[in-house]
């Protein structure tokens, strides 16, 4: 499938503990593959996910940023997902707003039991990043060495 | 700077398979402040566990970055090992490279890659990891019951039976809620009074059991296993412990016409009163809405009459402030009130009667005395019809859009008992389903068609209208048989809507437990944790958290009890560390971590600062308590200045993963 | 059943008769019940079910006193009284047929001036093609 020196895409995936961190690791125990373009990291609740942190991502030189949650109504702390929902809104708005396309972020609600889903979403996802090619927008250019 | 040793497990060929290990703790090895770098074939097993703690000893790690299976998985296994040796387990990381990696990859070059990363982006979450301590806080070892109903009481009586103490809240001047009122019980017909009331004098008799009746919670401060609450004891004009509950009083007092609540308004009783016969604590009350004494101080009848001078018209309300480990919600419901279903005509004839009514009036130690008789006139009703549904499964706005679920089963226990009492009585129901799921319930309700010939008609009644001859017409639909029906009945009964007690929102307020749009009290997990609230160390018991008929009731109850002697046979309570923490110097006192912090974990308090032109200066600013946090992190983005952070997941360290992934 | 003249009566009227839970309250309480062939319940049905053409055949549509006791009581917000009115102006559309025209409102409202202005949208909706 990887043809050889094709463009890899930087994707930085934000899991909550409780269900979408499970999900990817049912998706791991079921064997499903999907690129290592993606990188996990996890958090206690997708509210946790600052804004900033996205956009730190980007800055050095991340070309897709996933964050994953439990399913509305079913978050661990009762509404933070609700809360990640709404940030998530304002931040892409603005994000269209600088020019960066919509398609490099994302926001999916992955359950503790969705592996299959899981590795869909992630296989989904960085097809559609690589299709857009490298993020040159946002990239801090002296975080480059 | 920290000195970290990496750890690359094998997992057998579950990693080593699809990833170079070697190459991965080679490549590790070069990271900044790695001292100490190693891979081997299993881990977690008691030989990798040792080979961790003698790493710890040998080069004084200060971090450890494991490269293994998923933390889900073993990270308290490792965090334990490395506890062991004097490390603090929370300096621990954990790189999922078998889930997140090698099982999901299978070229070697690619995988071994990503490993890396990974464990990359670990070391530079473990350089900024800081020491946590797990906190502790006692457990009080005493459970309040708020509610003297049958769940309440239960409850209680559970408590007690594990040896610890319980209060018990009761607003009204007795315990024993709906039930006491209730004539007979579905579906084995058997007495409620003569059921429950043994239970309330058993909670009387229970030296572990103290009950506050007539006393309404005020306030609540604190935590799980610490709960400071403030019970106010209103004032009842009569001495508790000198009030022998002879009756006296309540019999020689001149203000005859004060409608009486325990029937339902049905009957009156005096302005000093004892509810029922069988009431718990058996003591006389004083009604300040109708007493003479109290409004203009004329009368004293019953501080004459009393032998034992319980009588004190002085009485102040009292408060009362306790600690509780854990608190138990059990205030139950009310029947809707029927004044926007003006169709069924409940304001304008007495003839149309609640259920909860006709219990009464079918009662023993009702207003009828047990026979069944029209409130109006005082004949007997040879036509009764029931409607069902009266304010249930409502979307119009005018009821409740859920299924009080009880209804069906009371209404046929009614139907009945009338057809078997008087079988001259011709009883039809009006329903749109008749839902009988339960143990003996869907048997029950066929009995009263098949045995009792009771009419059950598919439709619904669309007017009643009291006619000047005292008939009630009833105009109904009869869908099956596709025609419209005008019975001339003499009772028609109302199996109306049940809805939460109105005090139990301003309760939920206080307690930060959250309700769902009907006022029903929310459970932490629908399946998995039905009795216990989201807010840790409160418990849910009976209608408070939906409709549900007295077995169910009485099994949510004594699961609430089994829940809440759980958490205080613990003598502390173990606290995550991984929670917010606020930094005061930046926290400008804005209050939105407060209001998105779904536990109320944040308070904001006045802190004198030190300022430095040597002034001191008192600022509001947010503290968090980490007993009652649980480490979501809502507020750390919440917070405009900056200055909520979350150990464990702080800022900082997040953005260090992040750095470390997108790293060329 | 006609999906085409389901629709037209289902967007004149504005009701969802899937919720309709059948409760009959509609038929107990409505005053011309007997003079009806089908019943306020049953229009809700065959509306659901698109049996609109027997709807239009029937006379029940003029027994509807459009006294909206049935819109008023039901349970589940259906208002079946606006479907009777939908199904009423679904055959007058289909007459073709053009009673009022809007030059002679001005007479209507000399005639009488505490004639409500809704009367004479729906008179003009319901005559008019």
């Amino acid at each position: 499938m990887p043809e050889v020196n094709a463009y890899k895409p930087k994707i930085v995936a934000f899991c909550c503990n409780w269900c979408s961190y499970a999900g990817a690791d049912l998706a791991g125990t079921n064997r499903l593959n999907y690129p290592a373009d993606v990188k996990i990291i996890r958090v206690p609740c997708s509210c946790r996910v600052n804004p900033m942190f996205i956009l730190r991502a980007f800055q050095r030189g991340a070309d897709g940023v996933i964050l994953c949650g439990c399913h509305p109504g079913d978050c661990h702390y009762t509404t933070g997902n609700y809360y990640a929902r709404r940030r998530m809104t304002l931040l892409f708005s603005m994000l269209d707003y600088l020019g960066i396309e919509k398609e490099r972020t994302r926001v999916e609600w992955v359950s503790a039991a969705e592996g299959a889903k899981f590795a869909q979403t992630m296989n989904d996802f960085v097809s559609t990043v690589a299709a857009l090619g490298e993020n040159k927008r946002l990239e801090d250019l002296r975080c480059k060495e | 700077m920290q000195k970290i040793g990496v750890f690359v497990c094998w997992c057998g060929s579950n990693i080593a398979g699809t990833v170079d290990v070697q190459a991965v703790s080679d490549a590790l090895a070069k990271e900044p402040g790695v001292v100490y770098s190693t891979n081997y074939q299993y881990m977690c097993s008691e030989a990798g566990q040792n080979l961790i703690k003698d790493a710890i000893k040998e080069y004084g790690l200060t971090g450890v970055v494991i490269c293994s299976c998923s933390p889900r998985m073993h990270e308290a296994t490792f965090r334990k090992a490395v506890a062991s040796v004097g490390l603090n387990p929370y300096m621990l990381e954990v790189a999922n490279v078998r889930e997140q990696c090698s099982w999901i990859h299978k070229d070697k070059a690619v995988a071994t890659e990503k490993a890396i990363i990974l464990g990359r982006a670990a070391i530079a979450k473990v350089q900024l990891n800081a020491p946590l301590q797990a906190g502790e806080s006692p457990v009080v070892k005493r459970a309040l019951v708020i509610g003297g109903g049958i769940a309440g009481i239960q409850t209680a009586l559970d408590i007690a039976e594990a040896g610890f103490d319980v209060d018990i809240v009761e607003k009204t001047p007795t315990i024993g809620g709906k039930m006491a009122q209730i004539d007979k019980t579905f579906p084995t017909l058997d007495c409620a009074s003569c059921i429950v009331t043994p239970k309330m004098v058993d909670c009387s008799q229970n030296e572990k059991i103290h009950i506050y009746s007539y006393s309404e919670v005020e306030d609540v401060k604190g935590f799980v296993g610490n709960f400071t609450v403030k019970i106010k004891k209103k004032a009842r004009y009569v001495d508790e412990n000198k009030c022998t509950g002879c009756g006296d009083c309540t019999t020689k007092c001149p203000m005859k016409n004060v409608p009486n609540e325990f029937n339902l308004g049905l009957d009156n009783r005096r302005a000093i009163y004892i509810p029922f016969a069988q009431a718990v604590p058996k003591v006389a009350t004083i009604d300040p809405n109708y007493c003479n004494m109290l409004k203009n101080g004329k009368c004293g009848v019953c501080a004459k009459v009393c032998s034992a001078g319980a009588i004190d018209y002085k009485q102040q309300d009292q408060f009362i402030e306790e600690k509780y480990g854990a608190i138990v919600v059990a205030t139950g419901y009310n029947p809707i009130k029927l004044d926007k279903f003006e169709e069924f005509g409940y304001a304008l004839s007495k003839d149309v009667v609640t259920s909860l009514e006709l219990e009464r009036l079918m009662n023993a130690a009702g207003p009828t005395g047990g026979t069944l008789l029209r409130p109006s006139d005082g004949k007997h009703p040879h036509t009764i019809v029931f409607v069902q549904c009266v304010g249930s499964r409502d979307t119009s706005g005018c009821g409740k859009p859920y299924c009080s679920k009880i209804c069906c089963m009371y209404t046929a226990k009614h139907a009945m008992l009338i057809r078997e009492k008087y079988p001259d009585t011709d009883v039809y129901v009006f329903y749109i389903d008749v839902r009988t799921p339960g143990k003996n319930f869907d048997e029950f309700y066929r009995r009263a068609v098949e045995q009792y010939g009771v009419h059950y008609i598919k439709g619904m009644v669309g007017k009643v209208a009291p006619r000047a001859d005292g008939k009630l017409m009833v105009q109904a639909s009869d869908l099956l048989a596709n025609e419209q029906l005008h019975i001339e009945a003499d009772l028609v009964v109302l199996a109306a809507a049940i809805e939460p007690d109105k005090s139990a929102r301003h309760l939920a307020t206080m307690l930060t437990a959250s309700m769902d749009t009907n006022d029903f009290f929310t459970e932490a997990h629908p399946k998995l944790r039905p009795v216990e609230s989201p807010t840790a160390g409160i418990f849910l018991s009976g209608v408070c958290q939906g409709p549900k008929d007295i077995p169910e009731t009485v099994s949510q109850a004594s699961a609430a009890a089994a829940k809440v002697i759980g958490l205080l046979v613990k003598d502390k309570l173990t606290t995550n560390p991984c929670v917010a923490h606020s930094n005061e110097l930046m926290c400008n006192g804005c209050s939105t971590c407060e209001r998105v912090c779904p536990y109320g974990a944040i308070t904001y308090i006045e802190k004198e600062f030190r300022m430095p032109d040597r002034t001191t200066q008192v600022r509001r600013v947010a503290s968090v308590n980490p007993a009652v946090c649980q480490g979501c992190g809502a507020c750390t983005v919440a917070c405009p200045s900056g200055a909520m952070d979350l150990n464990g997941f702080s800022n900082s360290q997040i953005m260090a993963e992040v750095d470390a992934i997108c790293q060329k | 059943m006609n999906k085409n003249l389901q629709e037209q009566v289902l967007r004149m009227s504005g009701v969802n008769p899937l919720k309709c839970m059948r409760c009959g309250k509609c038929s107990g309480t409505c005053p011309s019940y007997d003079e009806m062939e089908y019943h306020p319940h049953q229009f809700v049905y065959m509306v659901e079910k698109g049996e609109i053409e027997k709807l239009m055949a029937s006379p029940s549509i003029y027994k509807c006193l459009s006294c909206f006791a049935c819109v008023e009581r039901c349970p589940r917000d259906v208002e079946p009284a606006k479907l009777v009115e939908a199904i009423r102006l679904a055959v007058i559309r289909q007459q073709g047929q053009n009673h009022l025209k809007a030059k002679d409102i001005p007479a209507m409202v000399e005639l009488d001036p505490d004639l409500p202005q809704q009367a004479l949208v729906t008179a003009f909706r319901k005559y008019t093609k």
